[in-house]
Formats: C-alpha cells, structure tokens, sequence
C-alpha cells in the first residue's frame, strides 16, 4: 500500500533466496542418484532406504528422541515457573540466570558443564546431555510463557481469588488453560533446541554417546555423501513441523528473539 | 500476617525449582570454570589435584600470563573480533531492506514473511553448514564456474571450500535472522507521517532514509548486531568444517584445549575471556539501546 522500491523488493528476494537456496539443494540432492552432491543424475529413494538400515544412525535418532522428550517436559515444567515468577514478582537474580545461558555464545556452556560433570564423577552420557539440554531450554519456554501472561486479562485471576479460590486452584484452573498455548508452543520448542542442539551435546555426550547432530558432525568431517542428505532432509521436516505448530499456538514465538536482547 | 507469609511462600515455590536448578547447572559450573583457570593443569589432561605432594593449595595465574604474553593467543582473538565485525555489518546490509520490506507490507503478511526468515534459523544449525559444503564444494557447478572463469583470465584456480570466504558465507547465513528481527520490530513502529512530512519539505528518498529512517532504527541496529556479534564470537563449528588451517578462531582455540590438548586451565582462561567479552558487548548494547531510546523519545516529544 505503502511506495515499496523494486530495488526494495529484489533485494529482499535476494535475501530470501539465500535463506533458502542452500536448504532446499540439501533435500533435493538427497533423492538424487548419485554418490557426489555436485550435479542432478536421476531420483532414487535409496539414501532414505540405506539409513534405515544404518544402526548407528538410528542408535543416534533413538538417543535424540529420548533426550528430547526428557529435556522438554522437564525445563517446560521448570521453564514456566520460572516465566510465572517472572511475570509476578521483581525479581533480578533468577532473569539473569533465565536469559544469559541464551545470550552468550554456546561453547561456554558447553565447556563449563563438560568440567563440572567431570569433577562431579557423572559420567558422561545420556543423561548430562539432558541435564545441559534443560539448562538451556528452560530460558526459552520463560520467554514464551511470559510473553502469554502478558497477552492475558490479570482480572481473570483476581475474580478466582476473590470467588476464594486458593493459589493452587486458580493456577490449576484459570491460569493454565489460559497460558496452555504458551506452555505447549514452550515445550515443542524445547524439544526442537534439543534435538538440534550440536555444540553443547558435543561437549557434554562424551566419547561413547552418538545424537543425530554428533552422527551427521562425525559423517561430514569424513565425506559428504547423500545419506547426511536424506537424514538432514527428515531431521528438518520434523522441527519445521513442530515449529509451525508452535508458531501457531502463540504468535509471540516471533518475537521471541528480540526479548532476548541484551 | 499469614497473607504475606504465603504470599512470599508462593513466590518461592514458583521461582525456587529453575532457580536452583539454573544455579547447580549454569550458575556453579561457570563459576567452577573461572576457578579452573588458576588451577594447573593435570599430567594426562584435565586439572592437577588442587592440594599439590606437599599440601600447598595449588592456584596460580600462569594460565593467563600465557595467554597475554604470547601473541599467538591475541591474534587469534584479533581474527575473530575481525569475523564477527564483517559478518555484523554484512547480515546489517542483507538485513534491512529485508526488514523495511517486511515492515512496510500489509499486515496480513507480515507474519508470513517474518515466519519464512525465520524457518531456516530453526533447521539443524549442522544441516546449514553442511549445505555450504555442497554448495562451495570442488565439484559443484559454482566452483566449476568460477574457475572457469578464473582460467579464462590465466588466473590460478581457487579453492572456495575450505577457506575464509566459506567461513564468512556461513557466518552470516546463520546469523541472518538475528539481525532481521530487531530491526522489523523497530522499523515497525516508524510513524510514516515523519516520513511526509520529510517529502512534503522536499527531502528526496535518500534523505528520508539517511536523515530521518536510519537514525530512528539506531536501536534495533544496536540490538541485532549485539545478537549477531556475540555468538560469531564464540563459533566453532563453522571453521571447523568449512574453514582452512589459517581460519582457527578463539572457539577453536577453546575447543581444542578441552578436547584435544586437554590442558582446561588455559581453555578456561580462553572461556573466560570470551565471556567477558560477550557480557561486555551485551552491556554495552543495552546501555547504548536504553539511551538511543531515550534521547529518542526525547526529541519527538
């Protein structure tokens, strides 16, 4: 409606181009029928059948599944008591811990951890995985979640209060259902962060323990074969999925970002 | 006072379980990691007991005298403030005539198109260097292109993988979508009568942009390039698989002292530094956000 430059728009379908170019050769090179990702030959499924048939690509997929379910109902629980407290009370200590993990680079997280389980004797593994995983996801699902207390009508919860309904009862019955979207939204998104998530795990999985990012880090340092293809390809249709689905259940997800800006 | 008893009760129990949780796995390791780096390093990798034969507490700052008096250490650091600046200003110049584009559509598709810079952020950050690979790999018709090119004019041929420029290309490929959203949500809320008024006294577009657009979007310049700079800082994985050998940065560096050499005393000096670092950067970016604002809000009023 507005004057809108051509100049403008080619450059923001540049933009977008790069955005998307590279993902899109990605997938379409995972049905290609050829051993180098250099140039269309034929289509062929057989990239998808051989990683079915690679054990330790599913090992890998079988520990990201577990990891993630456990990292996301965990820092969703811890994740929005901590976007409740913050949205309630003035606090400054428990922001700091909520948003910093997310400000700075991940390799220190990452390091910090791999010294701390090693000095603690916790073997490293599946499960320090899903300890680093929560720690980082739980600032995350707080932004979320206290971007959709925002968005709600606070005299809800004062009428319940003053019907005599007690803290628990007015969490459990008004706050929830009215927050669900943000908490569900929350919680897919904390799944996504974890089945992604490279550098922390690779700090902290140590040598025995293999998610899909570590199987696909370990197969492209070697070669670049079609088979990380066609893993990349379902690995991204699964979080884009979920992440559209979250995006759904609170708009706000857009914004999220920029909330956590220092 | 009963009521405010468990008033205060509740805020514990609300805020009490991430608190301790983000003490005991964020909070306590970072501070154990600022311990390591006056600690020695152990024999086959790892920390020195921190009680040595004699029994003397065993902390010293040799870890950081290393750090600053080999200029090794310091150029590295140089390089990747180096990096990170060029891919700020680059995802700066990719970013914004995205986000004034997206700002300036209709309303219905703002989200849609918000949603689309976004999408490729949320795919595996592995998936998209990976892309680069295949896009700069030897084989490939842009390599084959450019090279060709390159003989046609008697040049030698270059390698685009594994070099600086791969580096750089996915640099700003990942960070893109931080820029982009800062600015939107600050192009956003530009009254558009400053804009006509600005025309209506004869300023052209490039004065319009220059002299009234730019100057009100400080902010949002502010804040994406503090979410960009500060983790192109601390990146490893990026010069890991698509940089050459002169291309290790100070994630690198940290890596390789925790995984490879296993000397965690020096790594944690590196950690420690880059944390400081980041923290400075993002101080200083919300300072200068919260005074931009400010002294903005100021003038129009």
């Amino acid at each position: 409606m507005r004057r809108r430059s051509p100049w403008l728009c080619a450059c923001a379908l540049a933009a977008y181009a790069f955005l998307y170019i590279p993902l899109v050769i990605v997938v379409v090179y995972s049905f290609n029928d050829s051993r180098l990702n250099a140039e269309w030959v034929g289509f062929t499924l057989d990239w998808y059948r051989k990683l079915f048939q690679n054990d330790e690509m599913l090992t890998a997929a079988g520990n990201s599944l577990l990891i993630g379910l456990t990292a996301s109902v965990v820092s969703t629980v811890l994740g929005t008591m901590a976007g409740m407290a913050m949205y309630r009370y003035k606090l400054r200590l428990l922001p700091l811990l909520v948003l910093t993990p997310i400000a700075i680079p991940e390799i220190l997280m990452g390091v910090s951890l791999l010294i701390f389980f090693v000095m603690l004797n916790i073997t490293l593994g599946l499960v320090s995985v899903a300890l680093a995983h929560i720690a980082f996801c739980i600032g995350f699902v707080a932004i979320v979640v206290r971007a959709r207390l925002a968005g709600m009508d606070e005299s809800l919860v004062e009428a319940a209060r003053d019907c005599g309904a007690s803290p628990w009862q007015t969490f459990r019955y008004v706050t929830l259902p009215l927050i669900m979207p943000g908490v569900i939204a929350g919680a897919l998104m904390a799944f996504t962060l974890s089945i992604d998530d490279f550098v922390i795990t690779f700090f902290t999985a140590g040598a025995g323990t293999v998610t899909l990012p570590l199987q696909i880090y370990s197969m492209i340092k070697i070669a670049v074969t079609p088979e990380v293809n066609a893993v990349s390809t379902l690995l991204m249709l699964l979080t884009l999925l979920l992440i559209v689905v979250a995006s759904r259940l609170s708009p706000n997800l857009l914004r999220s970002d920029q909330e956590t800006a220092p | 006072m009963p009521a405010r008893a468990s008033g205060r009760l509740n805020k514990w129990l609300v805020s009490g379980p991430p608190l301790v949780y983000l003490l005991v796995f964020f909070a306590i390791p970072t501070l154990i990691m600022a311990f390591a780096s006056f600690r020695t390093p152990g024999e086959f990798g790892g920390l020195a007991p921190l009680y040595d034969e004699s029994g003397k507490l065993d902390l010293n700052v040799e870890s950081y005298t290393r750090f600053f008096s080999e200029t090794v250490y310091a150029q590295v650091f140089v390089k990747s403030v180096g990096y990170a600046l060029v891919t700020t200003l680059a995802c700066l110049l990719l970013a914004y005539p995205l986000a004034a584009l997206i700002a300036k559509s209709p309303k219905k598709y703002r989200d849609l198109l918000l949603l689309l810079v976004i999408l490729p952020f949320w795919s595996n950050f592995l998936i998209r260097i990976y892309a680069w690979m295949i896009i700069l790999g030897p084989n490939a018709a842009l390599a084959r292109g450019v090279n060709g090119a390159l003989a046609w004019f008697g040049a030698q041929p270059v390698p685009l993988l594994f070099s600086s420029f791969a580096v750089l290309v996915c640099l700003v490929y990942v960070h893109l979508p931080f820029m982009v959203l800062p600015l939107y949500a600050n192009l956003e809320k530009h009254d558009q009568a400053l804009l006509d008024a600005a025309q209506d006294l004869g300023a052209n577009a490039w004065q319009r942009f220059w002299r009234i657009t730019f100057p009100l979007s400080l902010p949002g310049v502010y804040a994406g390039a503090a979410l960009v700079f500060i983790p192109a800082l601390g990146i490893f994985a990026i010069p890991d698989i698509l940089g050459g050998p002169n291309d290790t940065l100070i994630g690198n560096l940290i890596k390789q002292q925790f995984l490879e050499t296993r000397d965690w005393p020096f790594g944690s000096v590196l950690s420690i530094v880059l944390t400081a670092a980041a923290l400075a950067l993002a101080g200083l970016a919300a300072w200068i956000g919260r005074r931009q604002t400010g002294g903005g809000g100021a003038a129009r009023a």
